[in-house]
Order: structure tokens, then C-alpha cells, then sequence
């Protein structure tokens, strides 16, 4: 089996949970991949201080829509206060695979996105 | 320039034309070409981003350093003189590889300062309000937004000539936009570095010129690939790159139209650019060094004049067959792969070494990464010409491009990557 392009991570790839447009909406963001133009928006839900629901929206590698992929199961039901927090390890942790450092983008770029709608922090996640 | 370098030049072999592939037999001038990765032989197809370095190029840099470094153009002292001359033979060298003045050729760190150069010292004093600067659809961006912040800051109008389906662009289209007599420039690239489209430079610049305008030729991709001379070319600016060609980063050419030149005020200000310095002002050195403040970039210099030689000396008619059989075998090769789409003209002797391609069901960079599982390097992203991207279609694309040193079974190599990569992929 590939180290990187795992069964689950091409899955998700092309079956990508959790896509489209999300009506009605309290939140959102989008967010660009400097390294190849790649696009990802985000559009959320909040109740009680939570994520309701979330759709990722846009085009992108396996690596980054996998990764907004299984992010957004994750993200259900997460505190806000909880989603400013995340960083860099939790979704590299999520997703389970060896990310080179050019790649790096390609994997945090949902998380991002995802921080920019929550706490307008546009900075990369750490 | 070094003795020892020198020796080396004199010394080129570059071999005898022959086989189908015109092969030039100069891999072994290229140490980096002995690299592994994991076990896989380096398989360098990414030349139109930077090109590898023969052997006497990175000894002409060492050797410039080792033995002949000092400023150029101040000292009295016998060390300075020779780097001085050093500095200057590679001027000459590099003016004559393109056909060009050595007067009239300027150093620059790129071809984004090139094309800043005039977009400054020409274009804020000749754009004005109601004026137009007119650019294509596939310029890299050091060709776009430059005009874009230039038309921002004199209120001209920023106007493209669209690139049609095969990746070529259509002279009456151009013959149109002169007609409209606002046109105070026109710039374009030579060789584009998506589509590989070869334009019809000195067509265009002639039509430029009879209609009163001025022209830019990016260069970058052409002057490492087929002969070219400047003179032929008749672009009033044509602009290179020195790591493109062989040579090191940190150097580019400006070849400019010497009337023109003298008319510009200077571009970057400060050392070396002044005749003479005042308490209320500066008078402007001489052409070419009124557009070279500060020290300026020499043993690169040094090093580009040996790449220069060495591409000289191989012979850029041998470079450019042996580049474009390279190119007819990747083309042919690439229409092997199911849902894979080259971007650009289908013709190999319509292009320069470059094949942009996407591959249904896989993101370039997902090419890309699968590629280097083979040792095979190639680049994946938007290739630094997003607007491009947006006429064709789509974020990014996979990009091979070849140079003097690729062979047809490296190109092999990249076809068992990508076929590989389908399967990982479950295509």
C-alpha cells in the first residue's frame, strides 16, 4: 500500500464529505493555496456556541481534500472556542500520513480556511 | 574570466550530431545529473523553471572567487583590473551569444527587474492618462503585473491579445489594438512557459514599430533554447534570464534600444549609476552602467559569460534540434496516457521544450509527487501565469520541460511515473 495516497485518503478524495454549499449559514471564509492557486471555502453553521454543520467548497489535490474531508467530520459539533485552538498537529495527526514540507500547505489549508470563518485568524496554523 | 575555466571551454567536446535524437552528449558536463533519489537515477525535467549548471560554469564562479575577486569598476590595483575585465568579457560574451550591443546590454538580478527597469524608467514617463499598454494572455506574471501596477499609477489602460485554443495568439488581433493608436507598448513573451508557443517575435515587433509603439520581448524561455538574435528580433526591450541559461541565479539581461535608453531616466539609484554627485543632485554615468546601481551581480556575470560560450559553442541550431526531437518523443509519449491533456500547439516544432498537461482524476500536484517517487522532477502549480490558467480552464497543471542534457529514456521514465501514478490513483 501507497505510504501516502492510502486507501481512506483517496477515498475521501474522491468522494469528498461534507462539499458543497451550506443555506442558511453564519459563517464563512476562503482561503487560497499560494503554491498552486488551489481554492477552498467554507461556509458554517453555529449553534450554541457550536459548529452545527460545515461545507468545504472548491478543487484541490488528494492532499488538501482529504484533508478538508475528514476535518469536517471532526469539526461537527466543535466548540468555537475549541476550533480557534486547533493546530497544525491536530490535522496532521487526523489525516494519518507522512506530509513532506511542500505539502505541508496542501494539508492545513481546510484548518485555515476553517480558522479564518471562526476567529478572522489568517495566519497558517502552527 | 579564470585561466582554468577558460582551458575548460576550449576544451568542450560537445560531440558529434547523429542518432534521431540529435543527442548533444553533454551529460557529463552536468555533475548534478549523477544524483539518486532513493535509488532512482535524477531524471531533471524542470529546466523551464531553472536549468542544471555544466561543470564550467560552477568552476568559473569558484574560480572568479578563488582568484580574481575585487569590485568592479573602482579600484587602480591590478586585482581589480582584472575583475573589472573579467566583468566586462562577460558582457561582451553574453551581448554576442544574443546578437546584441554590449552597450546596450544591462545586468539585472532577473527578468522581473528587467521588465521593472523599463516598466519604471520608461513607462512612468511615457504611459500617460488615456494611453494603453497592451499584453497577452500567456505572459508569466513578471510580464503582467508590472503594466498592471504602471496603467494603476499613470491611469492607462491594461489590455490583452487572447490566446486561442491551440495556444497561439492571432496578428490581427494585434493589428487591431495598434489601430486604436493608444498604444504606447506591447509586451510578450517569447516563448511562453505554459504552452511552450513559440510567437512570431519579429513579425510583431515590426507591426509594433511601424505603428509608433514600443516593444518588450520576454525572453527567458527562448534565449536557453533556440537561436536567438536580438537584432532579428527587433524588440526595442528584450529581457533574460541567466539561470535559465546555464548560468547562475541572481543575474538577468536587458538588451534595450540604445535611443531609448538614453532618453530613460535611471531605475534604481545610487552607486556606480552616477557620473558625478552633488549636495543637489547626480548626473548619469554612461550606458550601459547607468542602469546598474550598486555593486553589481559579478561572478554571476562571470559565470553567465561561460554559459553563454558553452551554449555557443554546442551551437544553438544543434540545441534547438536536439530540444525539439526531445519534445515531438514527449508529446507523443504524454497521448500514451488516458485522460491526459497537453495544453498548448500540437506540433513539436510550433514549441519550445515545454508540455503543460493535466491528467483527469489527479491533481498535478499529485502528478508531480508520484513523479518524484521515479526520481522524475517536474513542476506542478499555476507556473507563475494565473491569468493563463483562467483562459484554460483550470488551477494548475503538471509542466515537463527539457533541456540540452534530457534524453528520450528519460522521458520514458516520466511516462512509467505517470502510468504508475494512475494506478495508485485507481485509473
Amino acid at each position: 500500500m501507497d505510504d501516502l495516497y492510502r486507501d481512506y485518503i483517496l477515498d475521501h478524495y474522491k468522494r469528498p464529505r461534507n462539499f458543497g454549499a451550506l443555506e442558511p449559514h453564519d459563517l464563512e471564509a476562503e482561503e487560497h493555496n499560494p503554491l498552486c492557486g488551489d481554492e477552498l471555502s467554507v461556509q458554517i453553521r453555529v449553534k450554541d456556541g457550536r459548529i452545527e454543520d460545515l461545507r468545504f467548497d472548491g478543487h484541490g489535490c488528494a492532499i488538501s481534500q482529504a484533508s478538508a474531508s475528514i476535518a469536517s467530520e471532526e469539526l461537527k459539533g466543535m466548540e468555537l472556542e475549541e476550533v480557534g485552538k486547533l493546530g497544525a498537529d491536530w490535522m496532521l495527526d487526523l489525516l494519518g500520513i507522512p506530509v513532506s514540507a511542500t505539502r505541508r500547505k496542501c494539508a492545513l489549508l481546510n484548518l485555515k480556511v476553517v480558522r479564518g470563518a471562526v476567529s478572522g485568524d489568517r495566519d497558517w496554523p502552527v | 574570466m579564470s585561466i582554468s575555466a577558460r582551458a575548460a571551454i576550449d576544451s568542450l567536446s560537445p560531440g558529434a550530431p547523429g542518432d534521431e535524437f540529435a543527442d548533444l552528449d553533454v551529460r557529463r558536463d552536468f555533475p548534478i545529473l549523477t544524483r539518486e533519489f532513493d535509488g532512482h537515477p535524477l531524471v531533471y525535467l524542470d529546466s523551464a523553471s531553472t536549468a542544471q549548471k555544466p561543470q564550467v560554469v560552477i568552476d568559473a564562479l569558484a574560480e572568479h572567487l578563488r582568484a580574481h575577486n575585487a569590485n568592479v569598476h573602482r579600484g587602480v590595483y591590478t586585482l581589480a583590473q582584472e575583475a573589472d575585465a573579467a566583468y566586462e568579457q562577460a558582457r561582451a560574451r553574453i551581448a554576442a551569444f544574443t546578437g546584441a550591443d554590449a552597450k546596450t546590454t544591462i545586468f539585472t538580478k532577473n527578468v522581473t527587474e528587467a521588465i521593472n527597469l523599463v516598466a519604471y524608467a520608461w513607462g512612468r514617463t511615457n504611459v500617460d492618462a488615456g494611453d494603453a499598454v497592451v499584453i497577452t494572455q500567456m505572459e508569466h506574471h513578471a510580464n503582467i503585473v508590472p503594466w498592471q501596477q504602471l496603467c494603476k499609477e499613470r491611469g492607462a489602460r491594461l489590455r490583452y491579445l487572447e490566446v486561442d485554443e491551440s495556444g497561439q495568439l492571432d496578428p490581427t488581433q494585434l493589428d487591431r489594438e495598434l489601430e486604436r493608436s493608444d498604444v504606447k507598448l506591447v509586451a510578450f513573451t517569447h516563448v511562453s512557459n505554459v504552452l511552450g508557443t513559440i510567437n512570431p517575435v519579429a513579425q510583431m515587433t515590426a507591426r509594433i514599430r511601424a505603428a509608433g509603439a514600443v516593444s518588450l520581448v520576454d525572453g527567458a524561455q527562448a534565449v536557453p533554447h533556440l537561436p536567438v538574435d536580438t537584432a532579428a528580433v527587433g524588440a526595442d526591450f528584450y529581457a533574460w534570464t541567466g539561470h535559465k541559461a546555464l548560468g547562475p541565479t541572481g543575474i538577468g539581461v536587458l538588451h534595450g534600444n540604445a535611443e531609448l535608453l538614453d532618453e530613460m531616466p535611471p531605475f534604481l539609484t545610487g552607486g556606480d549609476m552616477i557620473a558625478s554627485v552633488d549636495f543637489d543632485g547626480a548626473t548619469w554615468n554612461e550606458l550601459p552602467y547607468k542602469f546598474e546601481a550598486g555593486t553589481p551581480p559579478i561572478a554571476e556575470a562571470v559565470g553567465l559569460g561561460v554559459a553563454a560560450e558553452y551554449l555557443r559553442n554546442l551551437g544553438m541550431e544543434r540545441v534547438r534540434e536536439h530540444e525539439e526531437a526531445l519534445t515531438a518523443h514527449l508529446l507523443t509519449r504524454l497521448a500514451e496516457v488516458p485522460g491526459l491533456h497537453v495544453a498548448g500547439p500540437p506540433r513539436a516544432e510550433e514549441r519550445g521544450g515545454i508540455a503543460s498537461f493535466t491528467i483527469e482524476g489527479m491533481h498535478p500536484h499529485d502528478i508531480a509527487e508520484l513523479a518524484n517517487r521515479g526520481g522524475v522532477c517536474i513542476r506542478a502549480g499555476h507556473h507563475c501565469a494565473q491569468p493563463l490558467m483562467r483562459c484554460l480552464h483550470v488551477a494548475a497543471t503538471a509542466r515537463a520541460s527539457v533541456g540540452i542534457y534530457n534524453t528520450p529514456a528519460e522521458i520514458d521514465t516520466l511516462l512509467d511515473t505517470l502510468l504508475a501514478g494512475r494506478e495508485v490513483f485507481g485509473l
